[in-house]
């Protein structure tokens, strides 16, 4: 398999980020669906199984990236996600997700600060889709 | 660490055996706990013992059985809402009896277990509990120390300041990998979204400074008696260049003079956020009107716009820090949401309100409505 048999999710309401996730990603060889909000995201998930999701975790909520997270497990259990935001410990959250209990709750396979530079986003990606 | 009590009040002795043996080995997380959770287990065969072990040991859940042999359920539960006891209820009861545990869930009781159970649904039943709980008492907490509000503020206010900075940052390193061509032609749009995401930054910067100040307050020295035409002929003028830029047109009705005391500063940051938000979300060519009148006791103010309007159910958040409305309409117009909630703080140190009328693709009318005897703002 090659990247460009893969689709990759990507829901971020921050314009810009979401253009330059997405030009990253092409770059890198992927196909991307990128949609702006979380009932956007949750349109897409019903229609639509992703081979991978990148989903921001503010949207419309403070947890829509939780939502996401969840309802795509329920629907399709084995596509990878990656929560990304730019929200970490400032909030006095940790969400980290070592733990198996955590991941129980949250259901993302990965948990990314934004900022993270594109071939470290590519990397991940390439180890949840076993590339 | 920490340890819930729960007590299990039920005359069934397999029901509390069961419960307790369920329970011993229990403990919920949560990713914002700072500790597991784990269960001590206390019993009572009636609703009289049980009540005794209430004012004993002071269990934090109880899981209540309905059908007791003295007094019921519900009567315990009655008895912990009148001593106002911090406990969390979940009624144990039959299939037969829901209307009953529906019933306890509005006089107090947080969930309800239908039985016979398996032990996987008393477990879901306790990690909710146990959750709700937890989430009652942080806040509760945050609350009582007064940090709540701070708290979620600054939380989003770092996600506010993160999200531009993030934005430029991505921009600089396409242009650093010369990612999308060798022209700084190729890289026109990038430069573009990055200047709008400066001057977003720098509004909320400006917005922030405004929020800062209303909550200084030492109004002593500088609560005089403001003609608000003046301030609002003054909030127009500032925002002409951007109005005429979208052919928008301004129109100031002073219905009454209209005078009352106030610190300049707080009436400004009114008229500015109205205004420039009147013409900000307006459509090219419409028209904003500021009105100015008086009632015997109210200095009321009225701006209005043709613009595009907001859905009711959208207006009940308006007013609230950080709270944009997202929509395609409103996609390319850049705000710090803030302003509004700036406004409405204001209003309220005067005593005063904010409300809004609005029809989508209409328009909308903000109406602020401050007391002209407000000498007692220092509360």
């Amino acid at each position: 398999m090659k990247k460009s048999d893969f689709t990759i999710l990507v829901a971020d309401d921050d314009p810009d980020y979401l253009f330059q996730t997405v030009f990253n990603l092409k770059k890198a060889g992927y196909k991307t669906v990128a949609v702006e909000s979380q009932a956007e995201a949750e349109a897409v998930i019903a229609k639509f199984r992703p081979d991978l999701a990148i989903f921001d975790l503010m949207m419309e909520s403070d947890d829509s990236g939780f939502i996401l997270c969840y309802k795509i497990r329920k629907k399709y259990p084995d596509v990878p996600v990656i929560l990304a935001t730019a929200v970490s410990r400032e909030t006095g959250m940790s969400f980290s997700i070592d733990s198996e209990k955590e991941k129980s709750w949250i259901r993302a396979d990965r948990y990314l600060e934004k900022g993270i530079r594109p071939e470290q986003l590519d990397q991940e990606i390439m180890k949840l889709l076993k590339l | 660490m920490a340890i819930l009590k729960v007590l299990v009040i039920d005359d069934e002795p397999g029901i509390r055996s069961g419960v307790t043996r369920i329970l011993k080995d229990f403990h919920v997380t949560y990713p914002f706990m700072d500790e597991d959770y784990t269960f001590e287990l206390m019993e009572a065969p009636t609703g009289e013992d049980g009540i005794a072990v209430i004012e004993r040991d002071k269990p934090d859940v109880i899981l209540l059985d309905n059908k007791l042999p003295g007094i019921q359920g519900v009567e315990v539960l009655e008895y912990i809402r009148e001593k106002k006891y911090d406990i969390m209820v979940a009624m144990i009861t039959s299939y037969a009896s829901l209307d009953i545990a529906i019933k306890a869930t509005r006089d107090g009781a947080t969930d309800f277990i239908p039985k016979p159970f398996t032990p996987q649904e008393l477990k879901s039943s306790i990690e909710n509990i146990t959750k709700q709980l937890y989430l009652k008492r942080i806040t509760r907490r945050l609350t009582e120390e007064g940090k709540q509000i701070r708290y979620q503020f600054l939380s989003v206010l770092s996600h506010e300041l993160k999200a531009p900075l993030n934005a430029l940052e991505g921009y600089l390193r396409m242009m650093q990998g010369k990612e999308a061509g060798d022209r700084i032609d190729d890289y026109a749009n990038h430069i573009d979204r990055s200047l709008q995401r400066i001057q977003g930054m720098r509004n909320l910067i400006m917005d922030l400074l405004d929020f800062t100040k209303i909550r200084l307050e030492k109004k002593e020295g500088r609560m005089r008696e403001v003609n608000l035409a003046d301030v609002a002929s003054g909030a127009i003028f500032a925002v002409r260049p951007y109005a005429i830029q979208r052919e928008v047109t301004i129109n100031l009705n002073v219905r009454s003079e209209t005078k009352i005391m106030a610190d300049p500063a707080d009436m400004e940051i009114i008229f500015n956020n109205l205004v420039s938000n009147a013409v900000k979300y307006n459509k090219v060519g419409g028209k904003v009107d500021v009105t100015l009148d008086t009632t015997d006791s109210e200095a009321v103010i009225t701006v209005s716009d043709t613009g595009i309007g907001i859905k009711k159910s959208d207006t009940e958040n308006l007013f609230t820090e950080f709270v944009r409305i997202k929509n395609e309409k409103t996609r390319d117009i850049s705000g710090s949401g803030l302003g509004l909630s700036i406004v409405r703080k204001i209003a309220e140190l005067y005593f005063g309100t904010i409300e809004v009328e609005s029809t989508p693709d209409v328009g909308s009318t903000f109406t602020v409505r401050l007391p002209r005897k407000s000498g007692n703002q220092e509360t």
